[in-house]
């Protein structure tokens, strides 16, 4: 019995998670669906949304906030988080403008999450 | 002068909820007052994602959140101010703003929402030893300062405290490339959300130091080193454990206290506990017509509560617009047995809500308890906590049944129990 505190949402629900027999990963302790998902795909292939910063040229602020479209492989953060370095997005950006298309393979993109308007 | 039905101060999560909930029970005349150039508040620095789930049953991030807040008051026409500070408001409900547009401005309004927020615990508020030098920041001051303004503080970092904004600026700092030594917390608990300990320290393998505290800062010029000790059952650092850390940055997150300067002009009173007013059911204080919500009241470590909070307070305001005050009469309602503080202090009698939600947070980490409600001694509400924490406010939903019993009652407990 493995303990785990689900991260999928602020509740932060404790759960309780028998791998024994991985093909049969049974959660208790969870209040919705997504803690359930979140502690078999935590045993299996642990994933992160991750979330970061961006230039802005011409902006009434320097920086604009991305976030991966979907949550991706943990160890990736960091190649993935790379991929923002050096890149420079011009003025007016809007929330939902892709940063970085299909980031380090991975199917997922950079998506702006705040929308920066021209000087 | 210029007056109007309901003016909101501050634009933040809490001011937007208020004002699209006043709107949307049928009051037009509606002003928000924002001090910065951006509506929002400070969920324009906290990029990281968590927030609504509760609210719209998805996962957005703090700017996300506060966008959909901003489209939905737009999409009304409500009106508001950027860059505009409020300097007083009186007990008659008279405003002082100081904008660049309209430089000194006054207004009357029949109801005020105060939704200021709050404010990080200074290094002042502390009380470190050491060189005044540069590379002290408040996590708050960091967070914009990377977020907002693309400026990277320092290389390697220690954080002392392990709240929220403290655990999130450890995994900001680590994405933006820098070394995160250590979080150091003087408490034997966080007072931060379990998943933050998860995503922000242990996916990192950032160490977590309970019970230490920093005693010294080091540096000329630029921070080179702290020293951290652990402390005793009293707090008391333990000086024979010492141990230095080599840094260039200090990051403070050593707590978040009320804004309420301007409610202290208008004569609210105060919670000593919660640095926030004190308020009825209705989210009024003391003074009639003036309501508070959000940050300025009592401080939340999830904005969904804020927001719920600010749609109560929009509705009661435009209902004390139309109406007046009602309520004449209260019921106390106060804390003890391990429980903090609980609000709203005072539930009205007169009151024709079904349903009321009380908020609270307790003392301490406690295991296999019992929240508990009771009026003049009779239990009239129990749910089973089988774990809780200082860091993550509790919540009891009261229905009509246990209103009537409460409103004949002359006085409300709300208390920890064994299960
Ligand atoms: C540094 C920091 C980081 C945080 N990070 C998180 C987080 O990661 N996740 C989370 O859930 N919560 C976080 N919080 C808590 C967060 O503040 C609340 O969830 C929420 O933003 C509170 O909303 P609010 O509207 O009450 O306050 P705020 O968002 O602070 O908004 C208050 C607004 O009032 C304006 N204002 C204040 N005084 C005046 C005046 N005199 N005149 C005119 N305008 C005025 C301010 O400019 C501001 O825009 C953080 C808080 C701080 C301080
Ligand atoms: S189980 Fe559901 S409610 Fe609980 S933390 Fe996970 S997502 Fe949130």
């Amino acid at each position: 019995m493995k303990e785990m505190i689900c991260i999928c949402c602020p509740m932060g629900c404790h759960l309780q998670v028998d791998a024994s027999d991985l093909s049969n990963i049974k959660v208790t302790g969870n209040t919705c669906p997504r803690g359930e998902k979140y502690a078999k795909d935590e045993m299996v292939c642990p994933k992160r949304m991750v979330t970061s910063v961006v230039r802005v040229n011409g902006g009434t602020i320097n920086m604009t906030s991305v976030k991966t479209s979907e949550s991706i492989e943990k160890k990736l953060i960091f190649d993935a988080l790379d991929t923002l370095k050096g890149i420079t997005l011009d003025a007016p950006v809007h929330e939902g403008d892709v940063a970085v298309k299909n980031v380090c393979g991975s199917g997922v993109d950079f998506v702006v999450t705040k929308n920066v308007p021209k000087k | 002068m210029i007056e109007k039905n309901l003016i909101i101060i501050g634009g933040g999560p809490a001011g937007l909820a208020a004002a699209k909930a006043a709107y949307d029970e049928g009051e037009r005349d509606i002003l928000i007052l924002e001090r910065e150039q951006n509506l929002g508040g400070i969920l324009n620095q906290c990029i990281h994602n968590g927030f609504g789930l509760h609210t719209f049953k998805e996962e957005l991030t703090g700017p996300e959140y506060a966008g959909r807040y901003v489209k939905e008051v737009v999409a009304r026409g409500i009106e508001y101010k950027l860059g505009a500070t409020v300097i007083n408001v009186t007990k008659d409900k008279v405003i002082t703003c100081v904008s660049e547009a309209e430089g000194l401005a006054k207004y009357k309004a029949k109801a005020i929402i105060l939704a200021c927020g709050c404010r990080e615990r200074p290094r002042g508020g502390i009380n470190i030893a050491g060189s005044r030098c540069a590379g002290i920041f408040s996590a708050g001051t960091a967070q914009k300062l990377v977020n907002i303004d693309g400026y990277m503080v320092g290389k390697e970092v220690v954080i002392l405290g392990s709240g929220d904004i403290g655990l999130i600026m450890a995994r900001r700092m680590t994405f933006e490339g820098a070394k995160v030594k250590a979080v150091v917390e003087l408490m034997p608990y966080s007072s931060g959300l379990n998943r933050n300990i998860v995503q922000c320290l242990n996916d990192f393998d950032i160490p977590l130091k309970f019970s230490h505290t920093v005693v010294d800062i080091n540096g000329e010029g630029r921070v080179s080193s702290v020293v951290i000790a652990q402390v005793d059952e009293k707090l008391n650092p333990i000086m024979s454990t010492a141990e230095e850390i080599k840094c260039d940055t200090l990051l403070l997150s050593v707590g978040l206290l009320p804004e309420n300067e301007l409610s202290k002009m208008a004569g609210v009173e105060l919670s000593p506990i919660t640095g926030g007013g004190i308020v009825d059911d209705d989210m009024m204080t003391g003074v009639e017509g003036i309501f508070q919500c959000g940050n300025i009241l009592h401080v939340h470590d999830l904005v969904d509560f804020v927001s719920e909070e600010s749609d109560l307070a929009g509705r009661r305001a435009v209902a004390y617009i139309r109406n007046g005050k009602i309520s004449k009469d209260y019921v106390d309602v106060s804390a003890t047995g391990g429980v903090r503080y609980v609000v709203p202090q005072k539930i009205s009698r007169q009151t024709d809500c079904a349903t009321l939600k009380l908020k609270m947070r307790v003392a301490n980490v406690f295991r296999n308890k019992r929240l508990v409600v009771e009026a003049d001694g009779e239990e009239i509400f129990s749910k089973k906590r089988p774990v809780v924490a200082p860091g993550e406010m509790e919540t009891i939903s009261l229905n009509a049944t246990h209103l009537d019993k409460i409103k004949k009652a002359s006085k409300v407990v709300v208390s920890l129990k064994e299960a």
